[in-house]
Parts: C-alpha cells; structure tokens; sequence
C-alpha cells in the first residue's frame, strides 16, 4: 500500500472525530509551545548574559577596597579606602601576568548644562580603563594620559547622561558642572547597556582620576582609590594573575596569615559564568517540566489509540479479510499516531513560538527561537507518536482476522 | 478437469482452556474453475469454519488445502494476505463495508493493498460496480444504500481484484425475499461469466440458485448433489 494512501486513510479517521483528535492533542500542544517558549526565553537570556560579557571586556578582574571574608560580606567592603595609586602602579609594574589595570574613584553627583540637570555617577579613571573595557568613543575624544597628569577638567559622557542632558544638540565642548565643578565635555562614549547586576552602564561620566581625586571626592583621600580594573594578559593567566594581585598586595598591605586582608578580587568572566549556569539548569528544569507534559500527552496518545483500535476492530477485520498485512495495519495505526502528534508539534510551536514573542514584547526581553530548537520539537512530538503509538498499532495488527470482523 | 479448490480430510479443532472441539472432522472435496457451489447445514455444523479455512483466515489443524494449485498450508501471514488479496473475494452476512467511506472507495480497497495506482483502482472499481448495478452510487456512503445495494458493494470489492472463487457466508440472511432474489441472479450473472462461487446458506431456494450442494452436518460433509439430479450421491467419510 502507498503511503499517500495510508496518510489519506489516517486523515479520514483523525477527521472523523475531529474534537476528540483535538483534546488528544492538547497534551503535546501544550507540551511542545512550553519546550519552545521556554528554548526561546533561555536561549535569550544566555544571549543577554554572553551581551554583558562582551559589554564589560574580557579577562577583568576587579579589585576592590575592604574585605569579603568566609563570614560574608564585611561592612565597608567597597567603601573603605585601602588602595592607593601606588598600589595600582605596583600592579602594573609587578604581576607579570597583567596587561594592564586601570584605578577608579567613584561619586555619585549632579550634572548641570543649562537649565538642565542629571543625577549620574561620576568615575574618575585613567585612560587603559577605555582599553580594558573595549570602550570606545563615537564622537570627539577619549581621555589621554595628559589629562590625568595634568588634571584637566575635562569629561566623557556616557550616552544615557548626553541624551539627558543635551538631548539630540552635540556635547562636544560644552562646559557641564559636576558638583559645581565646570568641565569641559570632550567626548561621548559608545553604547555599552546595561551590566550583569542590571545598571545601566551609559548612565555615567568619566573624568581623569587625579581631577576626580582633587575636585570630586573628598580632599583628605588625594592619593586613595576605589576600585582597581586589571586585565590579564589571556584567558589562562586570568587566574594566576588574580594569584599574583592578591601576594603583592598582601605584601604591601603587610596582610599576615590569619589576618584578613583589606582588599578584595573578583575575577568578572568568574561571576558570569555563574549567572550564565544557573540560567542554564533553569531552562533545564523548565525542559524537564516540558518534557513531562510531553510523556503525558503521548501517554494520552496512546490511551486514545487503543480506544479507537477497540472500535475499530471489525474494519481490521475487513481490512485483513481483503487483503491488508499485519504490516499494513501497524503502519495506518502509526501513521494516525504521529500524524496526531505531528499535528500537535505545528501548533504547539506556533503557539509557543508566538506566546515567546508576546513575552517578549511586554517584558522588554529577548527571546530566540531557533530553527534547531524548531526542528528538535518537530520532530521530537513525532517520535512521541511512534513512541506512544507502537503499542496500539501492534495490537490492531495482532488481531486474529476471524474474531475482528465478528467483532460488534 | 483442474480443480480450483482441493480439500484433502481437512480437520479442524477448537481448543479453549482444556476443552476440544472438532468442528470439521475430515473434510474433502474439489472445486472446478467456473461451479457455483451451495453449501448447506443445520447451525454448528461447521460451515462457517469450512468457510474460513477456504479464505485463507483461519488455518487447519491437518490436512491439505489446495487454492489455485498452491498449497496454501506452509504459507506465512504475509503470503495469506496476499492471497486473500489476489485469489479470493469475500462476501460476508453483515456487507462488512467501511462506515463514512464512499461506495467507491469500499470497492477499491483490494485494490489499494494490491498495489495499483490511483487513477487504476478507480477505473477498476467504477467497472465493477457497473457489473453489479450499481452505477450511479459511487459516492453514497453505506448509510446512504440499501441493504440489497450494500451487498452489491461488497460483492463488487468481492470481483474487483479478479479473484479466482468468490466465497459468501450468507449473503442473503440479512435480506428480504426479494432482495435475496436480486442478489441471487447477479451471483448466477457472473457464475455464467465463469467466476467460481462458493456460497454459505440455509434456504433451499436460495441453494437452488447453485449448480452443486454440499451438506454439513456435525463437521462432516452428508451430502454432495449436482442440481437436477435426485438421489444423493453421498461423499462423505
Ligand atoms: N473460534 C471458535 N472457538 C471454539 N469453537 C468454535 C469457534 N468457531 C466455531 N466454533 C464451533 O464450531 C462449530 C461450527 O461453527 P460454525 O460457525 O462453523 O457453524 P455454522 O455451520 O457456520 O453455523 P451457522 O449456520 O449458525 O452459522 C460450532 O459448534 C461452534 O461452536
Ligand atoms: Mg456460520
């Protein structure tokens, strides 16, 4: 028999009972626009996390003021002033596993253009900070070493705060006051969006550290720093160059064993990769959910089957009486299983395809759907049907001839 | 003369559980090509089993079947269905046609497990459906026939696939005098067209219809008798 007419003869009886095939097929509905839905949220969300990891530069590692211990966080990890820039010139000089670092000192103030003010960060740094973070300019200039040595009061503005404060007129030099302060905006930065902690990242002004140090922050710390960007010279050095930052300045800090030391290293690409892998076993435990509801819809699948094998005995009969094998019989069983599975897979993944999308409208996030994640649950909801639909199939074709068309 | 059929002490025993029961207790006889035969018995005598072991849908417990000189008793499932399918037409008590199915497409079912092309089968099934008067009808479904006209149906799938001997278990038991009557001269129609009819029933006026009738009684045949002739030549064991 050809298998156009087997697929003919498996539409009629779907056909036949039209509601009945339906709710069979809610199961692996269901089932499949979850897969797809939760595939395509997952697959945004890693997209999102390996985003921020390109956003922020790779091979960094933070080193900040205070400590964090095994008894948690210490109050003022991050607000003391233990590093200096004689310690960030150590770092350059000394690790030899370090590309380059950058110092930073952070305030938080108002910027003021006219009439108009913005509530912002406010970053002092040196230039290998824009290098380390693979962070551009898209009009005028960066900040160079002169500006820092002579501490030039000069800015870059990320691009949040030059839409806040100049909306579409150009920046570039213009004077701002920053805590008071005139600064002459020298350049406006690229759009970075928002970090892995979900701060928007272009909601900053960048000034030379030494005219941070002076004019922003208080005027006892000239020399202290915040917090310490340093690169390594590659992925494989990244943690022996945490191992190196960490000896020198236990060294410098005169850090004893069994004192807790006054500074502290994050090593980024470390902390994502957490974020990464714990989005990742959560789409893998929304799989497992899915897949679940999948097992049931076949098991429903075959559940249907096997009723609709029972009524349909006395055709078997007449289908075997006029000629049919066993092998005929099996294969139209099948062919209805998975056509109803199959059927099911389509809308399901229309459904979780479009139930995605609208997700991703309201919530303002990405979601991916892949054509390998399509393909996968296509056929994936038909090898539920040969699956589930085996069973049944083997029964109708087990039927003894004689005793199926005397079937009533 | 070659026969068509050939049943040599053909035996057959029901088991269930640790009860036996043999409803055919040798059984032989021939069939030539072109005869149309009655088979005749009170109920339980074991013609509806003969019947089976003829269609090739049930198999004997001894003895030798012979269907168009094959011998059908070392042959596999596979082989059976294709023989049902080649060699055999059925027509059974109860039409036993697809429900929500058209006429047509009842007609060309042999047709589509043997293999022919689409447009082939609907030439075929139109064909034979005019041979049983049916033209006209193709797209009702059973539902939409008569008892009389369903029975035309199935024994347009019975001829559709050519098959050497058309087997009915009572055809007419499901139908009126008059029907049966109808149904009885399109039997003889094509008897004189040369198809060989073996044909299960328990009214004499209907055997009459046949040119041979073989009577059961209790698993064996009592009775042999060529039509017109009087005396019963008796073949049984
Ligand atoms: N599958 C079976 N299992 C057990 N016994 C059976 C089976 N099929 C038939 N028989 C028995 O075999 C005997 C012959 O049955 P069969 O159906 O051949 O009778 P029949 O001559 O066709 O009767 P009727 O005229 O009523 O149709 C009966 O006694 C019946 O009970
Ligand atoms: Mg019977």
């Amino acid at each position: 028999m050809d298998f156009l007419q087997t697929l003919r003869i498996a539409l009629r009886a779907l056909r036949t009972n039209k509601m009945r095939s339906f709710l069979t097929m809610l199961g692996i509905i269901i089932g499949i626009a979850a897969v797809i839905a939760m595939m395509a949220v997952g697959s945004g969300a890693s997209y999102v996390i390996s985003q921020q990891i390109a956003s922020i530069g790779s091979n960094i590692i933070l080193v900040l003021p205070g400590s964090t211990t095994s008894g948690g966080m210490r109050s003022g990890s991050g607000g003391a002033q233990t590093l200096t820039s004689d310690d960030v010139r150590a770092i350059m000089t000394e690790c030899p596993s370090v590309e380059t670092s950058a110092p930073t000192v952070r305030s938080s103030g108002l910027a003021v253009f006219g009439n108009m003010n913005w509530s912002t960060v406010i970053m002092g740094t040196t230039p290998e900070m824009f290098d380390i973070r693979e962070w551009g300019v898209i009009s005028g200039r960066s900040i160079g070493q002169q500006d820092v040595d002579s501490a030039a009061k000069v800015c870059l503005l990320g691009q949040t705060v030059a839409e806040n404060l100049f909306g579409s007129a150009d920046p570039i030099g213009k004077i701002i006051r920053l805590k008071k302060v005139p600064f002459t905006v020298i350049g406006v930065l690229d759009r970075k969006g928002q970090s892995p902690q979900g701060q928007d990242q272009d909601d900053t002004i960048f000034v030379p550290l030494r005219t941070a140090q002076r004019n922003l922050v208080r005027a006892n710390h000239t020399n202290t720093i915040g917090a310490v960007m340093v690169k390594a010279r590659s992925e494989a050095l990244l943690a022996k160059a945490e191992e190196e930052i960490n000896s020198l300045l236990n060294q410098r800090h005169r850090i004893t064993a069994g004192k807790d030391p006054d500074f502290t290293t994050r090593n980024l690409s470390e902390i994502l990769a957490v974020a990464e892998q714990s989005s990742k076993a959560m789409s893998l435990l929304l799989g497992a959910v899915a897949s679940i509801s999948l097992i049931v819809g076949g098991i429903g699948i075959m559940n249907i089957m096997l009723v609709s094998v029972t009524e349909r005995t006395r055709e078997i009969g007449i289908r075997m009486a006029i000629g049919a094998r066993r092998n005929d019989i099996l294969l139209q069983f099948m062919t209805e299983a998975v056509l109803l599975t199959m059927l099911g897979g389509v809308i399901g993944i229309i459904l979780g395809a479009s139930g995605a999308t609208v997700v991703s409208r309201i919530l303002s996030w990405p979601t991916l759907i892949s054509i390998q994640s399509i393909t996968v649950a296509f056929f994936f909801s038909g090898a539920v049907g040969i699956f589930f639909g085996f069973y049944p199939a083997r029964k109708a074709a087990g039927l003894n001839p004689i005793d199926a068309l005397r079937y009533e | 003369m070659s026969d068509v059929i050939s049943l040599t002490d053909i035996r057959r025993v029901f088991i269930m559980g640790d009860q036996q029961f043999e409803a055919l207790k040798g059984v032989s006889f021939g069939v030539a090509t072109g005869e149309f035969v009655a088979i005749m018995g009170a109920s339980g005598s074991g013609k509806s089993t003969c019947m089976n072991l003829l269609g090739c849908l049930d198999r004997p417990t001894s003895g030798r079947y012979l269907l168009d000189a094959l011998d059908v008793g070392g042959m596999n499932a596979n082989q059976l269905a294709e023989i049902r399918n080649r060699k055999l037409g059925f027509v059974f008590q109860g039409f036993n046609l697809l429900a929500r199915t058209p006429a047509v497409e009842n007609v060309e079912l042999p047709l589509v497990y043997a293999g022919f092309s689409a447009k082939e089968r609907r030439v075929r099934a139109l064909a034979a459906m005019e041979q049983v008067g049916l033209a006209g009808k193709e797209n009702n479904h059973s539902s939409q026939l008569s008892g009389g006209q369903q029975q035309r149906v199935a024994i347009a799938r019975a001829l559709v696939n050519s098959p050497a001997v058309i087997l009915a278990d009572e055809p007419t038991g499901n139908l009126d005098s008059t029907t049966s009557e109808e149904i009885m001269n399109l039997f003889t129609t094509l008897n004189k067209q040369g198809i060989t009819i073996i044909m299960v029933t328990h009214e004499h006026d209907v055997a009459a219809y046949a040119g041979r009738q073989i009577t059961f009684r209790d698993g064996r045949i009592i009775s042999d008798s060529l039509a017109g002739t009087t005396g019963l030549t008796d073949q049984s064991v």
